[in-house]
């Protein structure tokens, strides 16, 4: 049977993040946007919402059962108050959720309980690199087979809280096939670069990382000897980000709606004109329809189908929403728009970073 | 709970569905393009005893039929997947269909359970019955019903109908082809704007009521577009749709309006279901034709490094399937008896959109393969088209979201 509708359950979930991300992230994101810095207090808030947390069963520290819908409905509405405060938050989905999805029994037991128990702590994924035409299924970071485990080269970049990681999930190709490794940061040849100055997402901390000839044990390979098939994986960051673009842009929406309907030229609001109202329906039309993209991915990966169609095509649209929708509400704001004391100009700069942030998060 | 799971009931008829379309539609489809006007009595006489056989069709949903009472109601879901599929089969004879079209869908969504089954068991007689919905005029299509001038005069135990309607799909078929009947909209009060407006049931044979034009179009040639023309049309009392309460009491009421408009809340998804039909039947031909040039698409790539082409089916994929699930989602919504307004006006505006560019790119890709009537490339660009006008144009689906999630009315946003 179809149905659209949250249970109850998720409901609950879904209010208390939205009364999170309205309350305390729009509150702090222009300050935390402008410095640079996401308060921690701010931090651990959201991560006590416990979303990563109920998504990871009780034998691994965690309280729930694991939802990629429920993980896609919380990652959205986290996004509506500030996608780089719901990235911070949601980092350590990145390393958890592979190693749930693919670890090998002895690397869930003893990789996820230190992360999940604990209060926020910057566990961290680095998948991606700094090319054009970089994607989630080429690496150009090497994995070699060495001796007694595996020698790691490349460099990564956007990887968030690298400067203050408590471990790092990195991404390499061994022999053409993407894998992934958990790197302790003091391994030697691992090192952390320059804080990155990006377009947008300002508050989140992100950072390149070199590796030269970094080596690892044998069980620190996501899977162990056999490795694992990263489909899933990239199918969830995909959905991941798919749906904070929603979010962002139905925060862009919900802010130039009432705006327009404020502010008045040659006697009326701007709202009762076509050109106006017309823009805000389309608005909506892209996030209601966009957002259904996200929520068959997720519910595919949740029913163990193969997602990976589903999750491009989620991506796909919601990045084209993201950078449409935030472009217009900063149109409809018109000049104002253009100004940092109106948030729209925030999300159209984030808006055009969606495809690339893929990976940032995982539910 | 959300879930995407196909009801397994759907996907049974989702089987047969397609075995038709492919089947009976498709190798006809390109004959009946060519021929305006030339009634496929074979796919008529086929889905008429095959609806017969299954206990009903067309555009009736549970109501009117059996209710089951086993599990929620799917069937404004399941008519979503036989308007895709069988416009994926043509469009052109999925409006052919009888046996419950926009016209059974307004008295089914307005009419009395005894005008249920006064004006819609004729659907379960021997011969094949049609029916029509005439709103438009030739001084308004998208003002309407608001702006009518057709008008509707009591007479004792009588309305007495006149005025003019255009482009009434199957009206030909429901007047002249069988014995099916016409809901006309006529004001009951023309003092009271659409206050007095309201659908009306004239019966095929009615002395008053006659066809006066069949329109020659762009696309969907297979089903007739025709004026009619009412002069003094005399109708029993009891085939209004709706309350006529605006005549009874002095203070003028919208209840009765309103309470008709509630028809293009099911027709809408339904339209926007039969454009994403042709949409498909769109991509996957180009797909086909592509692969058959050793053209393969390649999913999971970032734009930087995909061709042209890989790009435009993606983007084409995503609004198609964007589309469609919102449309499944605004039937959802009928069927667990919510309220769909937006949901329906919101798919209708994106399935124009979408069949329109995906119809558009289909043929330029492919060039003087797309430009040729040796493939249906060319056709379904035709035929695609109407589904952003008809049920109300792109642009007055989207004043109809604008005013709704503005919380604006007519008079704020017009």
């Amino acid at each position: 049977m179809y149905s659209f509708e949250p249970s109850d359950e998720q409901r609950m979930l879904i209010d208390a993040v939205e009364r999170y991300a309205a309350n305390d992230v729009r509150e702090a994101a222009r300050e935390a946007e402008e410095s640079g810095e996401i308060p921690r207090a701010l931090i651990e808030k959201g991560w006590e919402m416990g979303v990563l947390q109920a998504s990871v069963p009780e034998e691994y520290g965690g309280f729930g059962e694991h939802s990629a819908v429920t993980g896609v409905l919380a990652a959205e509405a986290m996004a509506w108050g500030d996608l780089a405060i719901a990235l911070a938050v949601m980092t350590p989905s990145a390393y958890v959720m592979p190693i749930l999805y693919s670890g090998t029994e002895a690397q869930k037991e003893e990789l996820i309980p230190p992360v999940i128990e604990a209060e926020w702590k910057p566990y961290v994924a680095a998948l991606i690199e700094s090319r054009f035409d970089f994607h989630l299924g080429e690496m150009a970071t090497i994995a070699k087979k060495t001796k007694g485990g595996y020698s790691l080269t490349g460099e990564k970049a956007y990887v968030p809280f690298a400067d203050q990681a408590e471990s790092f999930l990195v991404y390499a190709a061994l022999d053409g096939k993407t894998q992934a490794f958990i790197v302790s940061p003091d391994a030697k040849g691992l090192t952390v670069g320059e804080r990155e100055k990006l377009l947008g997402i300002h508050a989140l901390p992100t950072f390149s990382i070199t590796l030269e000839d970094v080596s690892v044990p044998m069980d620190a390979r996501l899977g162990g000897d056999d490795g694992f098939d990263s489909s899933s994986i990239v199918a969830s960051a995909q959905t991941t980000i798919a749906a904070m673009a929603i979010g962002m842009s139905k925060a862009a929406l919900d802010y130039a709606l009432p705006y327009a309907k404020e502010r008045e030229v040659w006697g009326k609001p701007i709202a009762q004109r076509q050109s106006i109202a017309f823009m805000l329906a389309e608005m909506a039309i892209e996030v209601e329809s966009n957002r259904l993209l996200v929520w068959e991915a997720a519910w595919m990966l949740d029913d163990d189908q193969n997602a990976a169609k589903a999750a491009y095509l989620a991506l796909t649209g919601a990045s084209d929403t993201a950078m449409s929708v935030t472009d217009r509400a900063v149109q409809v704001l018109g000049g104002h728009g253009y100004i940092r004391e109106h948030p729209v100009e925030l999300w159209m700069r984030n808006g055009r970073g969606i495809s690339t942030f893929a990976g940032m998060a995982m539910v | 709970m959300i879930s995407f799971k196909m009801p397994e009931k759907i996907e049974q008829s989702v089987v047969i569905m397609e075995t038709i379309a492919e089947n009976m539609m498709r190798p006809v489809s390109r004959y009946f393009d060519e021929h305006e006007h030339e009634i496929p009595w074979d796919y008529i006489e086929f889905m008429h005893s095959s609806q017969k056989a299954m206990g009903g069709g067309g555009t009736l949903t549970d109501s009117e039929k059996k209710k089951k009472k086993e599990g929620p109601s799917i069937s404004f879901q399941r008519l979503a997947f036989t308007s895709e599929i069988l416009s994926w089969g043509d469009v052109g004879l999925w409006l052919c269909t009888p046996g419950g079209g926009l016209g059974g869908a307004a008295v089914n969504a307005t009419g009395t359970p005894e005008q249920k089954e006064r004006f819609l068991s004729r659907y379960r007689g021997e011969k094949p019955v049609f029916d029509a919905m005439a709103l438009t005029e030739s001084h308004a299509g998208s003002a309407m019903p608001a702006e009518v001038r057709t008008t509707a005069v009591q007479d004792g135990e009588e309305w007495i109908l006149n005025g003019e309607k255009i482009f009434v799909t199957a009206g030909n078929k429901a007047l002249v082809d069988s014995d099916g009947f016409v809901v006309i909209w006529a004001t009951i009060d023309p003092e009271a704007g659409r206050a007095g407006v309201r659908p009306f049931v004239v019966e095929a044979g009615t002395p008053g009521c006659s066809v006066t034009t069949m329109e020659h179009k762009l696309g969907i040639r297979s089903s007739d577009t025709v004026s009619i023309l009412l002069q003094d049309c005399r109708i029993p009392f009891d085939n209004i749709l709706g309350s006529p309460e605006v005549v009874t009491k002095k203070k003028k009421t919208e209840k009765g309006f309103k309470g008709a408009m509630a028809t293009f809340d099911a027709t809408r998804p339904l339209v926007a279901a039969s454009a994403l039909g042709i949409a498909r039947a769109t991509l996957e031909l180009l797909k086909e034709m592509l692969q058959e040039q050793g053209v393969e698409i390649r999913y999971g790539l970032p734009r930087s490094k995909m061709t042209n082409i890989e790009r435009e089916v993606v983007d084409m994929e995503t609004m198609l399937r964007s589309t469609w699930l919102l449309t499944v989602k605004a039937m959802w919504l009928a069927d667990e008896r919510k309220a769909n307004t937006i949901a329906a006006s919101m798919c209708k505006v994106k399935a124009g959109d979408v069949v329109v560019k995906i119809t558009q790119r289909a043929v330029e890709l492919m060039g003087p393969l797309g430009y040729s009537r040796e493939h249906l490339l060319e056709k379904w660009f035709r035929d695609a088209k109407i589904n952003d006008l008809y049920e109300g144009t792109g642009q007055i689906n989207r004043l109809i979201v604008a005013r709704r999630i503005l919380e604006y009315s007519r008079h704020e946003l017009s």
